[in-house]
């Protein structure tokens, strides 16, 4: 499909009343990779010679380099003016399709809801920028202050005695968690024996990931016929072995497990501690609390829930919150308050160590601070609801379109996203899933198609957030409800698409071929140039 | 151009012709550059000529009356002539009859005709199969293996339906265009068996022999002890060695009462049966006398997501034993990682 340009269309006029799709086309540059651009000898930025002077008390800045620490030859870098680079990163940008260009809830389980541009401001300001990690203490008892104060909330908002900053993402703070746990479980002689970590097959499968990482045995429930995780195979998982518990509740299906306190319960019984994954909390702010769900640790992404979208749109930053029992077990160092300043502890025996270096995110710890008190807790859970609504409008939206619906928990609400299916579409018109997201690019929409553990077929998960409007979601749901339509009887147009749009179509199965993957321009040129 | 040679076998089901013409549809914009070989009349002929490609026709049928034997000779010859790709139209019946035909890893492709299809070699739909076939043939799909599931006819023969594992054929392979969607890629298939043959070889004990029921899961197993196992029939290894080759029920009864036993067995595809279909010779006796306790159940994660995560089941004949193993196992499902997977009777 091709759009009609200003000739043929006449005189251009202004488009009234809004159209019902846009008549997007996204720019196509064409633009090679950064390093194709190198020309020989170019530079972005030419500092002066030193002067004589000081060249004379400062010697050769090289020579006091140890030897083992020189390189024999420059790094292969690219050589560019500074306009050439300016331009080139302003092309690839304009063939994107970034949180701030669209209506970004395609992209389900990354709560990809805006970050008001004064917080990332703040978290821009010198103030925070020009901060070094190594200053004196003395000298920062401002960011110092807002991780103390900001644990504090997340203290409140979770219900939990302590919370570290420190983890750099969520599957990070899960790390700390398990880490935490393991560390528990050794204090009381019990580290041999615990060697087996439960999880769902809806849980984020960083859990898995993260406990597989810490040494151990994976054990995963699956889906009951409602969806829920089938608490009978948890009765037949525990046993002495257990060492935890690792649950996303709502998982990424958007369902609340309404069992949830007899799930940790059950596992507390045979000694095993409980972690709730919170990074789904934004439906859920003001209104449920790890600590009366019974959980010994959980974690938060402060980026998804609390200002900073996920992925690209900001860096991670994760948040555990624990028991006063598992207290002593928080990375290293924890802020402290004593009264009239602040400190890092560093002399805590029984800590697992550090999870990153430093002391976290403090960018995103601003912005988190800044979000919270700006909105309140009144704010808060006005967010949650508004999330929840706006998740279950869409619901019903998107359900009166053509061969799409909502396994699990048939009528019922969900919290703040859908794992929708198009099965009944790719039976009836051969369209896929993923087929239906190149589309969706040609309306200027982004709609991601991956959707872990891959249990219901033909995916599609949606996350509105609280940020989007009602006319943004009718939008979006027009969007699905054209494409499903173009599937029924133009199935091509969906088909060969994107038509409007720069994405590509990706060859999936390279994924899982190392020997495809090139993360590297080195690695580019010797797989795929065959240089080298 | 390079000439490509390609060949059409088909299935004698009537649906079957025109199945057959619309998935070489997609192929008719490089219909020049193929030659095309296919036996005649309804075994393919017909619909070759209907996507109107001109083919080479071999050996000969009596038309309204052609059966597996024909199916069979026709897979053969084309073969011997060494098609790029053998694509046949039908249902599990006629992967079975091509399966049986064909040498080992030959290339070849299902269009979906019949009236059963629980075999993972057919494409999603009839335009499907042209597309892949078209990609395969540019170099642009690669092949994977592929059970072929049918029904099992001993249990049939007792009054019980159930699918079981009649071999293997390669198949090329594209994300969307093969059974569903994200059906594993060849390597991630092959690593996570490897991962879970990593997992039981560590786990298994000395002096104990264990029975590998049939499978590609199985297989991988017996692989990484170096052993060479049968794909549907049932082995028996100890202490990293085989001691027993597609055994029957009498051998495992003979085996079980000399010394400690466990099972190994993967869920047979299509329904996702444990015991009774496809691996009877591991009948309720010799389950009774292994325990419970000493079965290890392996599958990928994805083959238990091709099930929908539903229940495995069991039919081993014997009500008592079906109920014993009713209730959960612990599933291997990788490198250290189970799923706790309900079973039913
Ligand atoms: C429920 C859940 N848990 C954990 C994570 C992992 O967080 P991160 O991507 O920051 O590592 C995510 C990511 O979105 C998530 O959705």
């Amino acid at each position: 499909m091709t759009h009609a340009t200003p000739q043929k269309l006449g005189v251009l006029k202004p488009v009234s009343p809004k159209p019902a799709l846009r008549r997007f086309h996204q720019a196509s540059w064409d633009e090679p990779v950064i390093f194709e651009l190198s020309s020989a000898g170019q530079r972005g930025v030419l500092p002066p010679e030193p002067e004589a002077a000081v060249v004379d008390a400062a010697g050769d800045v090289f020579d006091n380099l140890p030897a083992g620490l020189k390189r024999k030859t420059a790094p292969a870098l690219p050589e560019m003016s500074q306009i050439h680079v300016l331009r080139h990163y302003m092309r690839m940008s304009q063939e994107n399709l970034g949180v701030d260009l669209n209506i970004d809830i395609g992209q389900g389980t990354w709560g990809m809801k805006y970050s008001p541009k004064v917080n990332d401001q703040l978290a821009r300001s010198h103030k925070l920028s020009e901060l070094h990690p190594l200053q004196p203490v003395s000298t920062v008892q401002g960011i110092l202050e807002v991780m103390y104060r900001l644990e504090e909330m997340l203290k409140e908002i979770s219900g939990m005695d302590r919370v570290t900053l420190q983890p750099g993402a969520g599957s990070a703070a899960i790390y700390a968690n398990v880490a935490m746990i393991r560390a528990h479980h050794e204090s009381r002689g019990e580290g041999e024996k615990r060697t087996e970590v439960i999880t769902s097959s809806f849980s984020h499968p960083s859990n898995a990931a993260a406990a597989k990482v810490a040494g151990y045995k994976i054990i995963t429930l699956p889906p009951d016929a409602d969806g829920y995780p089938d608490f009978e195979a948890l009765k037949a998982a525990v046993c002495e072995r257990t060492a935890a518990l690792l649950i996303t509740n709502p998982e990424d299906t958007g369902i609340f497990n309404p069992r949830i306190t007899e799930f940790v319960d059950l596992v507390h019984k045979a000694g095993g501690l409980c972690s709730y994954d919170q990074a789904n909390a934004n439906g859920l702010l003001g209104i449920t609390r790890a600590r009366e769900a019974g959980f010994d640790v959980c974690h938060f992404n402060l980026h998804k829930t609390f200002s900073t979208p996920h992925g690209c749109g900001g860096p991670a930053a994760g948040a555990c919150g624990v028991t006063k029992e598992m207290a002593p077990f928080l990375p290293t160092p924890t802020v402290e308050f004593a009264g009239n300043s602040y400190y890092l502890d560093f002399n805590r025996p029984h800590s697992i160590g550090k999870i990153r270096p430093w002391y976290g995110v403090t960018g995103n710890m601003l912005k988190a601070y800044a979000w919270i008190m700006s909105l309140g807790a009144d704010g808060l859970r006005e967010v949650a609801e508004t999330a929840v609504l706006n998740n279950n409008y869409l619901l019903n939206k998107v359900l009166e379109i053509r061969g799409v619906s909502a396994p699990y928990a048939t009528g019922k609400r969900r919290i703040e996203q859908v794992r929708y299916s198009w099965e009944q579409l790719a039976n009836d018109t051969g369209v896929h899933s993923e087929e239906i997201g190149f589309r969706a690019a040609d309306f200027g929409t982004h709609y991601w198609t991956s959707h872990h553990p891959f249990v219901v077929p033909e995916p599609m998960t949606l996350e509105p957030t609280e940020s989007y409007s009602k006319e943004d979601l009718d939008e979006y749901v027009t969007i699905l409800k054209h494409i499903a339509e173009e599937a029924y009887t133009n199935p091509e147009i969906v088909r060969t698409a994107p038509h409007n749009s720069t994405v590509h179509k990706i060859d999936q199965e390279s994924f899982d071929d190392p020997d495809a993957w090139a993360v590297t321009w080195r690695a580019y040129r010797r797989k795929l140039l065959k240089n080298k | 151009m390079d000439t490509i040679r390609h060949a059409i076998e088909l299935g004698a089901v009537p649906e079957a012709l025109q199945r057959a013409t619309s998935s070489l549809l997609p192929l008719s914009p490089v219909r020049d550059s193929l030659e095309v070989i296919t036996y005649p009349l309804e075994m393919g002929e017909t619909s070759v000529r209907g996507a109107g490609f001109m083919p080479r026709v071999i050996g000969k049928i009596r038309s309204g009356a052609t059966t597996a034997e024909d199916t069979q000779r026709a897979a053969r010859e084309l073969c011997a002539l060494e098609v790029d790709l053998l694509l046949f139209a039908g249902g599990d019946g006629t992967a079975r009859d091509v399966c049986s035909a064909v040498p080992a890893q030959f290339p070849c492709l299902g269009i979906p005709a019949g009236v059963k299809i629980h075999s993972g070699v057919y494409a999603t739909n009839p335009r499907h199969a042209g597309e892949l076939a078209g990609m395969y043939i540019q170099g642009k799909a690669r092949l994977r293996e592929a059970e072929v599931l049918d029904l099992d006819e001993d249990a049939y023969r007792n009054g019980r339906v159930g699918t079981c594992l009649y071999g293997t054929l390669h198949v090329p392979y594209r994300p969307l265009l093969l059974q569903n969607q994200k059906a594993p890629s060849p390597a991630s298939e092959a690593r996570q068996a490897e991962a879970i043959a990593a997992d039981v070889v560590e786990g298994m004990q000395s002096g104990v022999a264990y029975i590998l029921g049939p499978g590609t899961t199985t297989r991988a197993i017996a692989k990484e002890l170096h052993v060479d196992k049968t794909l549907v029939g049932v082995d028996v290894v100890r202490d990293g060695k085989l001691i027993a080759k597609d055994v029957t029920e009498k051998q495992l009864l003979d085996l079980t009462e000399r010394g400690p036993a466990g099972i190994i067995v993967t869920p047979i595809g299509g329904q996702g049966f444990l015991f009774g279909r496809g691996n009877q010779q591991i009948g309720p006796e010799v389950i009774r006398r292994v325990g419970r306790g000493n079965i290890i159940v392996v599958s990928t994660a994805d083959k238990l997501r091709a099930l929908r995560l539903q229940p495995l089941m069991v039919d081993t004949g014997d009500v008592e034993v079906d109920a014993v193993l009713a209730g959960y196992f612990s599933v291997v499902t990788g490198y250290k990682e189970r799923m706790v997977y309900k079973v039913i009777s």
